[in-house]
């Protein structure tokens, strides 16, 4: 079953345009990595996924139903979860009350709470207490998938998660997001580290100037260095 | 003047009974500013329609003893039912725009308001009397203090705690928190942010009908009256922090006790006395006593 698919979007910051002609496809239980350079569409394509920056032209669809000009909320609630890029927690709630505003039930699957947040973060339960702003940004980046997670969502947006934390946390990290892989969740990941991608996606797709410049599954894109250096190495 | 203990006790309750009638208004002004973000100049309006809203159900009410605080309870539903229809029909409309919009729009909503309350209760000026029991004083040892003051007090502080509670300890409260530091995000984990902003403002407006309903037998209702306690409850919100409830109850207290004491100390020129205490913390602390800095500020 197809669960997103977005179908060729343009999206602009006012006046000026960013994404031209977009199209992602994501499955039930698959992982689709986003991979180009700062300033490609990235982000502005999960924001427009989102409905946060909405498209201006194009579809996109869940489970066949086309959500765009939805409200965020409302799209959320259809069991989308979005990590964006530079965390976002909320800075003067507790660790445990970022979780809880986030608590909404959704589907069948076995449902996500604090304890079973608690087993895959332990760092989380030790901090429980402590204000969202006062954790490390490693933490942060946990709390935001944490946070999500509490919504029980079929399909992940995360942008940027390894950015900016050390090796060994972005290996940590990588751990946990397998970990959700293989609890069922469906992910969109968002990177310009190439490796932490391939790990992790089944499939990735390549932007330059928003657009798609090349699709095809992690191990083809393994055997193409020339794609590597001509977008993706800085 | 300041040997006499029994005249200090008295302009001592005086500055908190008045704090804590600021209090109720300015809690209402200082969450709609922390959440929406937006100036509702408005805010002093709504008091004075609580006031008026008060006169005319007490009179409704006449034959129960428990008119008044029914007519409380009216005037705060009354004004949070006329801050739902003004959210949904415009303001709603106006968070994405400038401010200037909002400015201009609650201006507006003065303006009205102030003509309203000339058409329906006239110009001259009307007096709602005490409630039953409490029109009388109370024996505090030092000396006697009216009891409706002094209910006044007590009805500030559990208004105050009442917040608190429920910014903190409630979920409601930390959703609203939430929406203080981030609306994007909080609509992406799938909360309907408008309908937060909705209740927030019905809320904030309904505390200050209410407000002017408990107020009203201790003032004057007179057009106009809207004017000042605007001005007050800008001054603590900016000496207390724009949006914070803590500052807003600091605030209150030191624009009461300064107002109280500023009559022993510069008869008819307290308010200048108030003034320099917002510059004060402008120059110290210019988000305010308990207020934080907004980011990019720092
Ligand atoms: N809020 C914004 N307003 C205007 N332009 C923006 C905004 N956000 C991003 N952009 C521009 O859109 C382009 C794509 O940005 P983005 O989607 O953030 O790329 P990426 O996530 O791949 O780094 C960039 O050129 C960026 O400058
Ligand atoms: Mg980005």
């Amino acid at each position: 079953m197809t669960l997103l698919e977005v179908d060729g979007i343009h999206t602009s910051y006012g006046i000026s345009d960013v994404l031209f002609d977009i199209s992602v496809r994501v499955e039930a239980g698959e992982s689709v990595g986003l991979l180009g350079r700062n300033g490609v569409g990235k982000s502005t394509t999960m924001r427009s996924i989102m409905g946060l920056t909405p498209p201006s032209q194009g579809s996109v669809s869940w489970k066949g139903q086309k959500v765009n000009g939805m409200p965020t909320s409302d799209i959320a609630r259809l069991g989308v979860g979005f990590v964006p890029e530079d965390r976002r927690v909320f800075p003067d709630l507790t660790v445990w009350e970022n979780l809880d505003i986030a608590r909404r039930m959704h589907g069948d699957a076995e449902q996500w709470d604090e304890q079973r947040v608690y087993a895959l973060f332990p760092e989380l339960e030790r901090f429980r207490d402590r204000r969202g702003g006062h954790l490390s940004g490693g933490q942060q980046q946990m709390l935001t998938i944490a946070r999500s997670l509490m919504g029980n969502p079929e399909l992940l947006l995360l942008d940027e998660p390894s950015e900016g934390l050390a090796p060994l946390v972005v290996d940590k990290l990588k751990e946990q997001i397998a970990a959700l892989q293989a609890a069922g969740l469906s992910l969109v990941l968002a990177e310009q580290n190439l490796n932490f991608v391939l790990d992790l996606s089944d499939r990735v797709y390549i932007l330059e100037k928003g657009e798609v410049k090349f699709e095809g599954t992690s191990d083809e894109l393994r055997q193409s260095p020339e794609l590597v250096s001509r977008y993706l190495s800085v | 003047m300041f040997d006499n203990p029994v005249l200090l006790f008295i302009q001592l309750m005086n500055g908190l009974s008045l704090g804590m009638n600021l209090f109720i208004i300015s809690s209402g002004l200082t969450l709609i500013l922390g959440v929406l973000r937006v100036l509702n100049f408005a805010h002093g309006a709504f008091f004075m329609l609580g006031g008026y809203v008060c006169f005319t159900l007490v009179g409704a009410f006449d034959m129960s003893p428990m008119g008044f605080w029914l007519a409380v309870i009216g005037s705060a539903l009354a004004l949070g039912a006329l801050a739902w229809i003004i959210e949904r029909l415009m303001l709603r409309h106006l968070y994405h725009r400038d401010h200037l919009y909002q400015l201009l729009f609650t201006y507006a909503l003065v303006l009205l308001i102030g003509d309203l309350v000339k058409v329906g209760w006239g110009s001259s000026v009307l007096s709602v009397s005490f409630p039953p029991g409490l029109d009388g004083a109370t024996n505090l040892g030092v000396a006697y203090y009216p009891s409706y003051r002094l209910l006044l007090c007590v009805i500030g502080v559990l208004v105050g705690l009442g917040l608190w509670y429920f910014v903190n300890r409630t979920r409601a409260g930390r959703l609203v928190r939430a929406a203080r530091q981030d609306r994007e995000m909080l609509e992406s984990l799938g909360i309907n942010v408008g309908r937060i902003y909705l209740w927030v403002f019905v809320a904030g407006s309904a505390i200050a009908g209410m407000g002017g309903a408990l107020a009203a037998p201790a003032i004057a209702l007179a057009p106009g009256m809207d004017a000042e306690i605007v001005v007050e409850c800008f001054i603590i919100a900016i000496i207390g922090g724009l949006g914070s409830l803590g500052g807003a109850f600091l605030g209150s207290l030191i624009l009461g006790l300064l107002n109280a004491f500023g009559v022993l100390l510069i008869p008819e020129f307290e308010i200048v006395l108030i003034y320099l205490m917002m510059v004060l913390v402008l120059l110290i602390r210019p988000w305010g006593l308990l207020g934080k800095p907004e980011a990019g500020y720092r």
